[in-house]
């Protein structure tokens, strides 16, 4: 029988008090596993999100705002910038790419960007079928999108109006997927990609229906119509755009660029870098917090864990005695002991970690935001310090016992009964 | 065969016991006589190499035990030295079973199930094989701590006051099962006592004064 087997059966014979320990340890590996996880997860998509975008610029409001709805598309945008100051920045000196977006419409929550081709250089895209938009209304998915929406080439769908809902849906025009983009792990995989005069086209369409229905009552005037949206898309005057992703030509234009922008025109220059920072420096005293408590509950589990071997030792003292007496030497018994304290904490860490991975992959299914959804899907090769910060504690809350029973004079705790 | 000689053991400063030379044949039964305090439990525990004396030697089978290593030392005990104490200590944990392999294993024996079979046969409390020590009397708990004592076919077969606390008819009943598996295993038999009533068994008597 090996010293590993009296050890398991040692602590099932008190399961009460083994199960505490490893609840404890359990716990503690659980929400440190879980914050290693979601930190990872949120840090890696921010980075992979903006990692070529030195500047964005939109409408005034929150810079944060800005960011968030512009590169990881979760919030509401700002607002509108004019088409006309919009050029005059892409045109500047210190640009050596300006991306413009147009957002407002979604397809069943995934949002519907109008852009042009600098967008698929900035996020090095690449289709895995069909081609990229090249007429209007003509789109390219992102894979996350072809999948969950199961649409393929050539598939029509109709935009509705807004950031998420399906409520008011764009009846008149349908857009056509002509492509479907290779997975690239980040953002693009939820999105739907679209000229930018699909976009205006859209919504002019939309007030020239409501007005056209209104006045006219019906009366079928479609030559005229298209006439006028086309002598509309043409010319620049009223035309607007949501942002515009900035890359610099130089590192010298973080000096100018963006006092420039805030300064000498109606809009605001937001940079990723620092918003992220900002936003993960607001999250962060949180993540902080929870870091010291899960700490606290493995310091706990420990003591938790040197108390019961300890108290159980004082018990089976005797035990111990008899095994020396049938030939065990000092060197079992300090395994025996060891191994049960690495037993418990072995079990909690392994529980610990699955917890934490079940837990983030529920809290990922109740999120709403498709972009930022996390997953318990993944390994970290960091878990590993986990796993071995785990085994450490079962170490080193059983040594001392261990060494008790290591040191123990048989004779004298064989005589005293 | 084994033997004392001219063993000592001092516990402290003080108080030194001396035992007067014991040449113990292979085979034979012994009845270790002596008052409590009169050193009668660490003359046991010297010759089953638990107390290492102060001075003197102790041998079994030839071997001189206290020049062994702490872990030679161990297991030369769990495979020649058998021990019935006054009470029986069983792993609470375990079943009969697994305490007897537990036995085994610590003598660095294969398992060997048949031979606890037969022993547990021996003593008649076969059909307790796989239950835990707490579910058993204290009578059959006795009787196991004496399969444990015998599973490894020991040349040396000690019990420390084994009837000290049992009745009359219990205690004649121990005694001749301690006589019987001795025999059967072929193992010299020493029984520490001061009960008056075990006395006639034996013919041979070291005696503490």
């Amino acid at each position: 029988m090996s010293p590993l087997k009296i050890s398991w059966k040692s602590l099932w014979s008190k399961p009460l008090s083994s199960a505490l320990n490893i609840l404890l340890v359990a716990f503690g590996t659980g929400i440190l596993a879980l914050l290693l996880l979601a930190s990872k997860q949120i840090g890696d998509k921010l980075d992979n999100n903006s990692k070529d975008i030195d500047l964005v610029v939109g409408a005034k409001g929150s810079p944060l705002q800005l960011i968030l709805s512009s590169i990881y598309y979760i919030d509401f945008p700002t607002g509108n910038i004019p088409l006309k100051e919009a050029k005059e920045l892409a045109r500047s000196p210190f640009v050596k790419r300006a991306v413009p977006l147009a957002l407002g419409d979604n397809y069943n929550g995934m949002r519907i960007v109008g852009t042009d081709t600098n967008f698929i250089s900035l996020y090095k895209l690449k289709v895995q079928s069909g081609q990229f938009w090249s007429g209007d209304f003509q789109t390219t998915i992102g894979a996350e999108v072809a999948r969950t929406q199961s649409l393929k080439i050539g598939d029509t769908f109709y935009g509705a109006h807004g950031l998420s809902g399906s409520r008011d849906v764009h009846k008149h025009h349908a857009y056509v997927v002509s492509g479907i983009l290779e997975p690239q792990g980040n953002v693009t995989d939820n999105l739907i990609l679209t000229n930018i005069a699909s976009i205006w086209k859209m919504h002019s369409d939309e007030e020239e229906h409501a007005k056209a229905d209104h006045d006219h009552e019906g009366h079928e005037l479609e030559a005229d119509h298209n006439h006028k949206t086309e002598e509309a898309a043409d010319s620049e005057e009223g035309k607007e755009l949501t942002s515009l992703l900035i890359q610099y030509r130089s590192p010298m234009s973080v000096a100018i660029f963006p006092r420039m922008v805030n300064e000498t025109t109606n809009m605001q220059a937001a940079s990723p870098a620092q918003e992220s920072t900002r936003l993960f420096s607001l999250i962060g005293v949180g993540v902080d917090t929870l870091q010291w408590f899960a700490v606290l509950i493995m310091l706990i589990a420990a003591v938790s864990v040197f108390v019961n071997l300890y108290n159980s030792l004082k018990e089976r003292n005797y035990d111990l005695a008899i095994m020396r007496t049938l030939g065990a030497s000092r060197g079992k018994l300090f395994v025996i002991i060891i191994a049960e304290g690495i037993i418990l904490t072995l079990i909690g860490t392994l529980l610990g970690l699955a917890l934490g991975h079940v837990v983030l992959e529920v809290i990922g299914s109740y999120q709403e935001s498709n972009q930022a959804r996390l997953t318990g899907m993944v390994l970290l090769s960091d878990e590993i310090y986990l796993f071995l910060a785990g085994i450490g504690i079962g170490i080193f809350a059983a040594v001392i016992p261990a060494l008790q029973a290591y040191r123990s004079n048989i004779s004298s705790i064989l005589s005293k009964n | 065969m084994i033997s004392l000689k001219s063993v000592a053991h001092q516990y402290s400063s003080s108080q030194q016991i001396s035992f007067k030379d014991w040449e113990i044949g292979h085979g034979s039964h012994w009845l270790l006589l002596g008052d409590s305090g009169s050193g009668k439990t660490t003359l046991l525990h010297i010759i089953t190499g638990i107390l290492k004396p102060t001075q003197g030697k102790v041998s079994i089978k030839d071997t001189s035990i206290y020049n062994l290593s702490s872990r030679a030392l161990d297991q030369f005990r769990g495979r020649n030295v058998g021990i019935i104490f006054q009470r029986p200590h069983l792993i609470k944990s375990l079943t009969i079973t697994e305490n007897l392999v537990m036995a085994q294993s610590f003598a660095n024996l294969p398992k060997n199930l048949q031979r606890i079979e037969e022993v547990l046969q021996s003593l008649d409390i076969a059909h307790k094989k796989n239950a835990y020590p707490n579910e058993l009397s204290q009578g059959q708990l006795q009787r196991v701590s004496i399969a444990r004592a015998v599973i490894n076919k020991p040349e040396l077969l000690i019990a420390d006051e084994p009837t000290s606390s049992l009745d009359d008819k219990n205690a004649e009943a121990v005694l001749k099962l301690l006589m019987e598996q001795s025999a059967l295993n072929e193992a010299t038999l020493i029984v520490a006592t001061h009960d008056k009533r075990v006395k006639d068994a034996f013919t041979n008597t070291y005696e503490l004064t």
